[in-house]
């Protein structure tokens, strides 16, 4: 979680991701910050992240979006 | 049958009353069989293409979710036996076997389109390379391009994509689904519905509510006012503009553009605002296309607020996949290693959104120009990208954000950047349009725009008047939106004697002030050309 964490406040240092439930729904991140996330993600946990897991409710929060990328690992 | 006809009218009429008459469990089938008649009134051959993309849809949607069942019964009873990775390793045998049926309704139904669409505007390129190398010419085909292929088959390529993927539903039933293709009010110009937004509210029974039925005939009545007072008036002046480059230059660029913004912003909002309105009269819900486009701060915001559904579509099923495929995340981590971590990072976000702005500007029309509008607006988003830490440090330092003033010279700022970019629509090819753009500011005489040049583009003193007052209109409806959300809530909650006063404003207006008669051509919507 606190590389996803780290990931996420280099993009936006402004933004307190441990509370933030609105990431999508507040336009807090927008299409560009999402696939740079998700190329992110890609090399920290060797997961990818497929386009129809790119929906509100995985990246409304840092943690809904942690999930996903369990869920992701496990299958 | 234009929406603003005679016929139409008596069309949607006929429709309304009759949806209510007939039994409950009839609706959506009568709404199947006038979908098909309107379409058929366009031209009966229009039906066959149609009915390609519906079947196909329906089969491959149907096979599918056949194999989505396969799956789920299989892993479920080998739930014990399956070791983890030769569960992984069926699931995606299945995947691959999905992903063959999936490309080929894609192929199929987009090569209809594209076939349609494209094959006289490659015949031309082709033959202006034969001309330049001295050879002959080919002949152009004689193709058919139905009304509204483009938004019904990506609404249809919408729905197998989201049966693919597993985030809606596969419709059973061959009629349903083709009434989801077929709905006559979005068959014009849209917007491009998600099945899981429209299918609820389509196919369930409506009693008649009245409120229901009289917030669409608001909407309807406003659409009209749209369309018929302020497009269909300021047409007849921007056609003389854009039509005669010659001799309307410098200033006149500047006034067709502009009025070439209000009339495009009039026209589709209009037209879009008399399709929401037919499908609430019915108790149906069409996903919203636009949200006060002209009150965006800078680009990327517009392209939130304009067309939405076609911005969605394009993100969901163009970019993200590009931009987040095995490939390209290949090419991100090759990017960052050889250019740096700054710019490598961006290049899956260029390539990605170069392609979606490709087929934005390919998928409003085939030629040349509606392509280099696409990549001009992908030029200008990636600057305005790149540019953005600069005007961080820019607001940061003089602290002009919250300023109302600083607002408003960003509104204007990005209405004037948007409407430049669409005088790709205006002039004839792109040589012209760059040739125009430049000519506005080096050809600009103040003293040129004086009120007899005005009143030589068509309009009278009176209907300048008129449009000033509507543009009055507009921006006020527009900013009550914006503040205190829909205009027709507060309509009713005022006094009743409003809510009628408003409403017989509204019908008076589209009769004494619509563009009827001589004079006037009351033209076809302008999206429908796409």
């Amino acid at each position: 979680m606190d590389a996803l964490l780290e990931i996420l406040t280099n993009l936006h240092p402004e933004v307190d991701f441990e509370t933030c439930t609105t990431l999508v729904d507040n336009k807090i991140i927008d299409s560009f910050d999402i696939v740079t996330i998700i190329s992110e993600i890609n090399d920290e946990y060797d997961v990818v992240i497929p386009a129809e897991e790119i929906i509100p409710e995985n990246f409304n929060s840092a943690k809904a979006l942690y999930e996903l990328i369990l869920r992701l690992e496990d299958e | 049958m234009l929406f603003t006809s005679y016929s139409f009218i008596g069309f949607i009429t006929v429709v309304f009353l009759l949806y209510y008459l007939i039994p409950r469990k009839c609706q959506w089938p009568f709404l199947l069989v006038a979908s098909y008649v309107f379409y058929y009134i366009a031209s009966p051959s229009y039906l066959i293409f149609i009915g390609a993309t519906t079947v196909s849809t329906y089969v491959v949607s149907r096979r599918l979710d056949a194999l989505k069942e396969m799956q789920d019964a299989y892993l479920s009873s080998h739930k014990e036996t399956l070791s983890r990775e030769e569960k992984k390793a069926y699931k995606a045998s299945v995947k691959a076997k999905k992903w063959r049926w999936l490309l080929l309704c894609l192929f199929f139904n987009l090569g209809i389109l594209a076939v349609l669409k494209y094959t006289n505007f490659v015949i031309a390129n082709f033959n202006g390379i034969l001309h330049a190398l001295g050879g002959g010419q080919i002949s152009f085909l004689d193709l058919v391009l139905p009304m509204g292929i483009s938004f019904y088959t990506f609404q249809s390529m919408g729905y197998i994509i989201d049966v693919y993927r597993g985030t809606c539903p596969a419709e059973k039933n061959l009629f349903r689904l083709a009434l989801f293709v077929s709905f006559f009010p979005q068959l014009v110009q849209g917007p491009i519905s998600r099945y899981n937004d429209l299918a609820k509210s389509l196919y369930e029974r409506h009693d008649f509510d009245t409120k229901t039925v009289s917030y669409g005939l608001y909407r309807i009545m406003w659409g009209y006012f749209k369309k018929a007072v302020v497009a269909d008036r300021i047409l007849t002046a921007v056609n003389t503009i854009i039509q005669n480059p010659d001799t309307y230059q410098g200033g006149f660029v500047f006034v067709g553009m502009m009025f070439y913004a209000l009339e495009l912003y009039a026209d589709f909002t209009g037209g879009i605002d008399i399709t929401i309105g037919i499908a609430e009269t019915m108790g149906i819900t069409v996903t919203e296309n636009f949200q006060r486009p002209y009150l965006s701060k800078n680009i990327k915001e517009y392209w939130k607020r304009w067309h939405i559904t076609m911005g969605t579509w394009f993100t969901d099923y163009i970019f993200y996949p590009i931009s987040v495929c095995k490939p390209m995340l290949n090419i991100s981590k090759f990017s960052r290693a050889k250019l740096g971590d700054v710019i490598g990072k961006r290049v899956p976000v260029y390539l990605a959104s170069f392609a979606v702005w490709f087929t934005t500007g390919i998928w409003h029309g085939a030629s040349w120009n509606f392509i280099v509008w696409g990549l001009m607006n992908f030029v200008v988003i990636m600057i305005s990208q790149e540019l953005e830490p600069l005007y961080m440090k820019f607001h940061a330092k003089f602290n002009v954000k919250e300023k109302k003033w600083y607002g408003a010279f960003e509104i204007l700022r990005t209405i004037f950047l948007m409407s430049s970019l669409r005088m790709f629509d205006c002039y004839r090819d792109v040589p012209l349009t760059f040739y125009m753009f430049g000519n506005m500011f080096t050809h600009f005489r103040l003293q040129d725009l004086n009120a007899e040049a005005f009143l030589g583009l068509g309009l009278t003193a009176a209907d300048y008047l008129l449009l000033f007052i509507c543009l009055i209109v507009l921006v006020t409806v527009s900013l009550v939106q914006e503040r205190k959300g829909h205009v027709r809530d507060l309509i009713f909650a005022a006094p009743e004697i409003c809510r009628y006063a408003v409403f017989f404003v509204m019908v008076l207006a589209v009769i004494i002030f619509g563009a009827y008669g001589i004079g006037f051509d009351q033209s076809q919507f302008i999206y429908n050309q796409f």
